[in-house]
């Protein structure tokens, strides 16, 4: 018995940590489309956090700077047009959108085991993507003015 | 692969256990919920969204607090978040530290305008 636990001890294979190559070489399920999203979506919002907080900043802060926050949008900043600031909020749109949902797939499967299965997970993260579009393509036409 | 546990743990590596975890599906669901509250205002308000009603969201004492907790839940939320990113990617352990102390750095500064944007209001 003993033999035969250290000879298949012997053969188990090693698993390490992904990195960076490893991307490409693995196989992107579409739950890992949902998983990699997240994560590229979280550094997104950690790299446009000072302009997260330059709008949180001047849209409360007073009206006339309230004003300055509208005008970024429809006249321009720093020399670039309004569109532009549109579509970086566009893109903050979509990436909030995106972690919250998929935050509350996580959130539900760390607290609903009994329900966790390979179909699950295929359907949830497959509605986490389209949702997160649909969301996100109302909004933008929102912000667009186009409706 | 070298030990890198015990009195040979890396000052980059993975703090074990359930503590870093847990904060941060904890801080999650505190940003959760102050989201759909703060969208749920914006939901049932009538006509265009102009100032008065933005701001006057954040101003009653109480919000300002909640506002406050959820910046701090975010310091740390975004941090365990960014930390898992570098040590899955980054894997020269100089380098990672360097993006740690970065990341460190750029979110000290970034809850600190948030606080000063929310405390000025």
């Amino acid at each position: 018995m003993s033999e035969t636990t250290a000879s298949t001890a012997k053969k188990r294979p090693e698993f390490y940590n992904i990195d960076g190559a490893s991307l490409i070489s693995y196989r992107w399920p579409i739950a890992s489309i949902a998983s990699g999203m997240h994560r590229v979506s979280g550094a997104i919002l950690f790299f446009l956090m000072p302009f997260i907080i330059w709008m949180f900043d001047n849209s409360i802060s007073s009206e006339i700077s309230f004003l300055k926050f509208k005008a970024a949008f429809n006249e321009g900043m720093l020399g670039l047009p309004g569109f532009i600031w549109k579509l970086v909020v566009l893109g903050i749109i979509w990436a909030s959108l995106h972690h919250f949902i998929a935050g509350l797939r996580h959130l539900w499967m760390d607290t609903h085991h009994e329900h966790v299965t390979k179909d699950f997970g295929r359907q949830t993260a497959a509605t986490v993507i389209v949702l997160t579009l649909a969301l996100t393509v109302v909004l933008g036409a929102k912000l667009f003015g186009l409706y | 692969m070298s030990v890198n546990f015990g009195s040979h743990r890396l000052v980059v590596g993975a703090h074990y256990g359930m503590r870093d975890w847990l904060s941060q599906r904890v801080t999650a669901v505190i940003m959760a919920l102050f989201t759909v509250l703060v969208l749920a205002q914006l939901i049932f308000s009538k006509g265009p969204i102009g100032y008065e009603l933005w701001a006057g969201i954040f101003s009653p004492q109480w919000m300002k607090s909640l506002t406050f907790l959820v910046i701090l839940s975010l310091l740390y939320h975004v941090w365990v978040g960014m930390r898992n990113i570098f040590q899955d990617y980054v894997k020269p352990y100089g380098v990672r530290f360097v993006m740690h102390v970065f990341a460190i750095a750029w979110l000290v500064a970034c809850t600190g305008g948030a606080i000063e944007a929310l405390w000025r209001l």
